[in-house]
């Protein structure tokens, strides 16, 4: 790695102004992304500030409204094997323990996974540099290049890379909230604004500028979420990044659907909301499969696929419809 | 770190990065240590380069295999991908420090009975992970081979696929997998 200084930070409105005013400064949690990014440059900071002695941010706590308020420092495998977020959240702690190992999940912190960068190959290699992402301005070589493995939806010539995140994509379906404390206070993000589109501006997965420090997540209650169910399809079994996954949570009333959520990975550039299908769900039977599946394929009407991953459209509403059934299976 | 963080908050904002060592006490396999390290020194080179502990294998330096995996308080962790500063004060254990009183832990003894190596070079870190895998079944932490995380995890449910599953972070090139989970299965069935 190249040469950098290291610190630790004690005091959150410290940490925050060094981050506001020092653009070569970056926070360090658990590292399981950061350091990757620094060993193949992606990421060349000159100060880390480690965070992980910051005060009461590791805790899970239940909000009075009812749902949960996850700490953005406690551990992935901590909060996977929490009994409230098992219960209230089940999609939340099976995204978790779909992604990475044990030895990672032990190490990566919540706020650290949502920031986490895009696995695309050709951001991650050094040696390329045709990338917008790690070179604005270098072009995208995976738009012409290998992209099996990229987006259908909403991809710009600029960019065609996903979000990496299994937790994002559950985080998305349960409406979660990003708390992130600034210069001028805290502020809450809606999930589904917490991540960008790539558009001309690849280099920026997320909103959050300098002097942003996520605190927690908060996870209200929903109706949906006691019975939602998070599936990973991926090229090998485990210990590997989704083809396409999908976060699926239903209410039901008589064996119909009330409501439904649904949020897909592997397919974006962000954690994909299926809206539309959302709202077809809402009156069909569980087991009425072909309506389920015409509801679904509402959500893929404007699917774009690249010249090698034109499987993904067929086999994402594959994915929904059996995550749905097996979130339909929990109510 | 012996730094004091607020004197290198205050001189953050200039160009030049002065990059000074930073001394870190460790308690390594129950021995207090003390290394000097650069900042962006890994522990897994810390363990290797300073103390000598050649145990803990470096295989992909990336955080993909896990032939690095020890325990940070008891929790097992890639240390390709934790700074060694970042990790003051903290209880270290490594694979040499795994037998008690000139005895194999039950898990080492485990893979030498189920023949869970070949070449070895993977081995101190399945160990390790394997050790630790078995606390956090115990302490009722599911997998995603866990058909129902709703429900507590016991040492019951704790099947090969599940075993398969938690160890899956630890690669081995000579494919000796099937040996590994009889191994790990063993030493749960015999503690």
């Amino acid at each position: 790695m190249h040469p950098f200084a290291l610190s630790r930070a004690d005091d959150p409105a410290k940490a925050i102004a060094a981050h506001a005013i020092d653009p070569q400064l970056a926070f360090i949690a658990g590292g399981t992304d950061l350091i990757g990014l620094m060993k193949d440059r992606a990421a060349l900071p000159k100060r880390l500030l480690d965070i992980n002695s910051l005060p009461n941010m590791a805790e899970i706590d239940a909000l009075p409204i009812g749902g949960l308020r996850i700490g953005a420092l406690a551990r992935m495998s901590d909060v996977a094997a929490d009994m409230e977020v098992r219960r209230q959240f089940p999609v939340i702690a099976e995204a978790l323990l779909f992604a990475a190992s044990g030895q990672l999940r032990n190490m990566a912190s919540i706020g650290g996974n949502i920031m986490q960068r895009t696995r695309c190959a050709y951001f991650r290699d050094e040696t390329d540099g045709r990338c917008n992402k790690r070179n604005p301005g270098s072009g995208c070589a995976a738009l012409h290049g290998l992209n099996r493995n990229h987006a259908i939806f909403g991809w710009s010539q600029s960019c065609v890379a996903t979000n990496p995140s299994d937790l994002a994509v559950a985080l998305t379906a349960m409406n979660a909230i990003v708390i992130v404390r600034g210069q001028a206070g805290e502020r809450r993000i809606p999930f589904t604004d917490f991540h960008r589109l790539a558009g001309n501006t690849p280099q920026r997965d997320n909103v959050l500028g300098r002097g942003d420090l996520i605190v927690a997540v908060e996870v209200p209650p929903n109706a949906e979420a006691r019975a939602s169910h998070y599936l990973k399809v991926r090229d090998r079994a485990s210990y590997e990044f989704a083809l396409v996954s999908a976060a699926a949570a239903i209410a039901t009333d008589r064996g119909h659907i009330r409501s439904a959520r649904l949020a897909m990975g592997g397919v974006a550039h962000k954690p994909w909301r299926l809206t539309a299908a959302e709202s077809g769900l809402r009156g069909i039977s569980l087991d009425d499969g072909d309506a389920l599946k015409s509801a679904i394929a509402a959500s893929f009407s404007d699917a774009r696929p690249l010249a090698h991953n034109a499987f993904k459209v067929e086999l994402a509403q594959r994915v929904a419809l059996r995550a749905l059934q097996t979130a339909g299976a929990r109510t | 770190m012996s730094q004091d963080p607020k004197h290198v908050l205050a001189n953050t904002a200039g160009d030049e990065v002065a990059i000074e060592p930073l001394t870190v006490n460790l308690t390594v396999n129950d021995q207090a240590r003390r290394v000097t390290v650069e900042p962006r020194m890994t522990l897994l080179d810390a363990l290797r380069e300073k103390l000598t502990l050649t145990g803990t294998k470096k295989a992909c330096d990336r955080g993909e295999c896990g032939a690095c995996t020890v325990h940070v308080e008891g929790r097992r962790i890639l240390s390709c991908m934790t700074l060694a500063a970042m990790v003051e004060g903290k209880r270290i254990t490594t694979i040499e420090g795994l037998e008690q009183n000139g005895a194999l832990h039950p898990l080492q003894s485990a893979f030498i009975e189920h023949d869970g190596f070949q070449c070895g070079f993977c081995t101190s870190g399945q160990i390790m992970s394997g050790v630790a895998m078995m606390g956090e079944a115990r302490a009722g932490w599911p997998s995603a081979a866990t058909a129902e995380v709703r429900r507590p995890f016991t040492l019951a449910d704790l099947s090969r696929a599940e075993i398969q599953e938690r160890m899956s972070g630890n690669l081995c090139r000579c494919a000796c997998y099937p040996n590994v989970v009889d191994a790990v299965a063993d030493a749960i069935a015999r503690s």
